[in-house]
């Protein structure tokens, strides 16, 4: 059984095809991460899921649903949540508040119920604010609970931002680069928390640059490349897929060796030093993904 | 104690009120009770528009608009001599239901008008049609179309209202009957009445406070917050934006409109002034000078201006004055002019403090 479904999905900007006729599933219980250098439609693929953008063609599927068209709500509503790029936290209200806002479709009091009050809504409120509390405490953040949001640093605010995604109580979490502009212990503590959201049975798909985050966490990995796929498997089918070295590198294929698996990996080992990658075309350089 | 806590500004509330009637009566100036109860009513069009552009942050410049819809409708409703139709069926039937009441005219003639209550809820009614249909098409947008949208309305809605002998055209209506509300309360500017309708006009606020605190205070306030702070992560998070943005809009606009028949029924007319593009930048002002997003700003600062403006404090710069609070706050103060008061004087406190003690500082 396939969790999401994403069918012949296209979608255009003026001229620029940015996502081209992509289709793949997306199986419950696994991490998937979609990779590709920039500008290779990764974030429009994201934003067709998540409702934000409209696909000019193609469907999404979500738990045998379609979802082709719902508004961002009606997805969320549907059981899908989703981070951003860039930390989009409220910034008006506190950390724990962000939080609760994540409960509001688990809850359901309307004007009328919360003017007046109404029997069942204080109650309510209060399991609202114990559920936000407990996303809060599960990614070690509960003693900011009365800290407002602008305060924070940049990689608290990823992980208020993943706590009140986690407070909407989703089946599919999205995340948009959870880890740029982490550090690598900040990057560390977010590889083992998505997976631990996915031992606790969230699916996750991920957008990433980083090459070690995404090696090492991710269950499968689709490669996109100008807005399409060109490459789809486990993390080891990846590192040695041909056409993904050659995209990435902007060199001529060779077999993978040291360092197509170190820039693809991120890791330094020794026999790197002094090793030369000689570009033969001028091909698009993932800058991101050999950081 | 910190239970309580929440209560003690509507105690305050409650207190100030009884102190400005009790001061205004120790100073022999118990008329000047009228001009503060006019400022009560205005301050609930300000109170719903603090609920539209301090927490949803849309912007309405149709506000006067709606006050004058509720005022006008109950006006025409309760002074129209509805007589010729008496002979029809639904008529007997309205009369039987008190829903049509006799009356005397301005010369002591009588006449039959609709009930007083009936045409309440007639002008919220009529509101709420109107608003609804104004905010949907302009709030499934993202931006200050709303803004634009309620500029345009009030401005026909003012030149209707100029325009038209069943409003009275360029004199408004005058005449209308007091209010009986029941439970021994009037809604009437007889001088009589004076303090009994003051602290009526009182306590209205202060439950819609209670009422409209309530809603910050809980889901929806804060899905509300959020649309304003970051209206693409609010959808993310399975609100939908375009339908709370609209029923935080039609609420305000309800709001104002009850504000409206209140006040005309205090004032016992209502003229076109009350529609004008003026008085509509005037509530954003009084709005912005209260801190937006602060009920309590919001209700005091309403309360004092108006109150200054109706006494002709400003005297024929009136609009004038409202225009440059406008500026004043925006170029100076964007959060409202208390917030950074009140930093200004805790630090002050903070450094007196410090001063008085200043062995505290060396350890």
């Amino acid at each position: 059984m396939t969790l999401l479904e994403v069918n012949d999905v296209r979608r255009s900007f003026g001229g620029l095809v940015a996502v081209n006729r992509v289709s793949f599933q997306v199986n419950p219980g696994r991490i998937k991460a979609v990779i590709g250098p920039n500008g290779a439609g990764k974030t429009t693929l994201f934003n067709i899921i998540s409702g934000l953008l409209k696909a000019d063609a193609g469907h999404v599927t979500f738990k045998d649903c379609s979802i082709t068209g719902f508004k961002p709500y009606q997805i969320a509503r549907a059981g899908i949540s989703r981070t951003f790029q860039n930390p989009s936290l409220f910034f008006q209200m506190n950390v724990l508040e962000n939080v609760m806002v994540g409960r509001h479709r688990r809850s359901g009091r309307e004007f009328a119920a919360c003017c007046l009050r109404l029997p069942g809504q204080p109650k309510e409120e209060r399991s609202i604010r114990e559920a936000a509390l407990a996303q809060l405490d599960y990614v070690g953040l509960a003693h900011l609970a009365g800290f407002p949001a602008g305060g924070l640093s940049f990689g608290q605010r990823r992980m208020v931002e993943l706590a009140r995604a986690l407070a909407t109580d989703p089946e599919l979490l999205l995340l948009d680069e959870p880890a740029s502009g982490l550090n690598t212990r900040e990057k560390e503590n977010l590889g083992a928390l998505i997976r631990r959201i996915r031992d606790r049975g969230v699916t996750v798909l991920l957008v990433e640059h980083d090459m070690t985050v995404v090696m090492d966490l991710s269950d499968d990995i689709l490669v996109l490349h100008n807005g399409t796929i060109i490459a789809e498997g486990s993390p080891a089918t990846i590192q040695s897929d041909p056409n993904v070295i050659s995209t990435y590198l902007g060199g001529e294929f060779r077999p993978a060796g040291e360092v197509e698996l170190a820039l693809l990996t991120g890791r330094q080992p020794d026999a790197v030093t002094g090793a030369r990658v000689v570009p033969t075309r001028s091909g698009p350089v993932g800058e991101g993904a050999v950081r | 104690m910190t239970r309580l806590r929440p209560f003690f500004p509507f105690a305050l509330f409650a207190l100030a009120l009884v102190a400005g009637q009790f001061t205004l009566r120790a100073m022999g100036k118990e008329y000047c009770l009228t001009q503060l109860t006019m400022s009560l009513y205005y301050a609930i069009v300000v109170i719903g528009l603090c609920l539209v552009m301090g927490y949803a942050g849309q912007v309405s410049l149709g506000h006067g608009a709606f006050f004058a819809i509720g005022g006008y409708t109950s006006a025409v409703l309760t002074t129209h001599d509805f007589s010729r139709f008496n002979a029809a069926a639904w008529a007997g039937a309205l009369r039987q239901a008190h829903l049509l009441v006799t009356n005397d005219d301005l010369y002591g003639n009588p006449i039959v008008t609709v009930s007083p209550w009936a045409a309440f809820l007639a002008a919220m009614l009529a509101t709420l049609v109107i608003a609804s249909l104004i905010g949907y098409p302009a709030l499934r947008l993202k931006g200050h179309y709303l803004a634009m949208a309620t500029l345009g309305f009030g401005l026909i809605v003012y030149k209707i209202v100029l325009g038209t002998a069943l409003f009275g055209a360029a004199d408004g209506i005058n005449g209308v009957p007091e209010w009986e509300l029941g439970f021994g309360l009037t809604v009437s500017g007889r001088s009589a009445l004076r303090v009994e309708n003051y602290y009526l006009a009182g306590a209205l606020v202060l439950v819609l406070l209670v009422l409209l605190r309530n809603l910050i205070h809980s889901r929806i306030g804060r899905a509300l917050q959020a649309i304003h702070d970051r209206e693409t992560a609010a959808g993310a998070m399975g609100i939908n934006t375009a339908a709370y943005k609209l029923r935080a809009f039609v609420l305000s606009a309800l709001l104002a409109a009850m504000a409206g028949v209140f006040f005309t029924h205090y004032t016992g007319g209502i003229g076109p002034s009350e529609a004008s593009a003026f008085k509509s930048v005037r509530y954003v002002a009084l709005a912005a000078s209260g801190g937006m997003a602060s009920l309590w700003g919001v209700t005091g600062m309403s309360t004092l201006l108006n109150y200054l403006s109706l006494r002709g404090l400003f005297g024929s710069y009136d609009n004038a004055m409202f225009g440059a609070i406008l500026i004043l706050i925006v170029s100076l103060a964007p959060e409202g002019p208390l917030k950074p008061l009140g930093l200004w004087i805790q630090s002050w406190f903070g450094r007196l403090r410090r001063e008085r003690r200043p062995e505290h500082d060396a350890a």
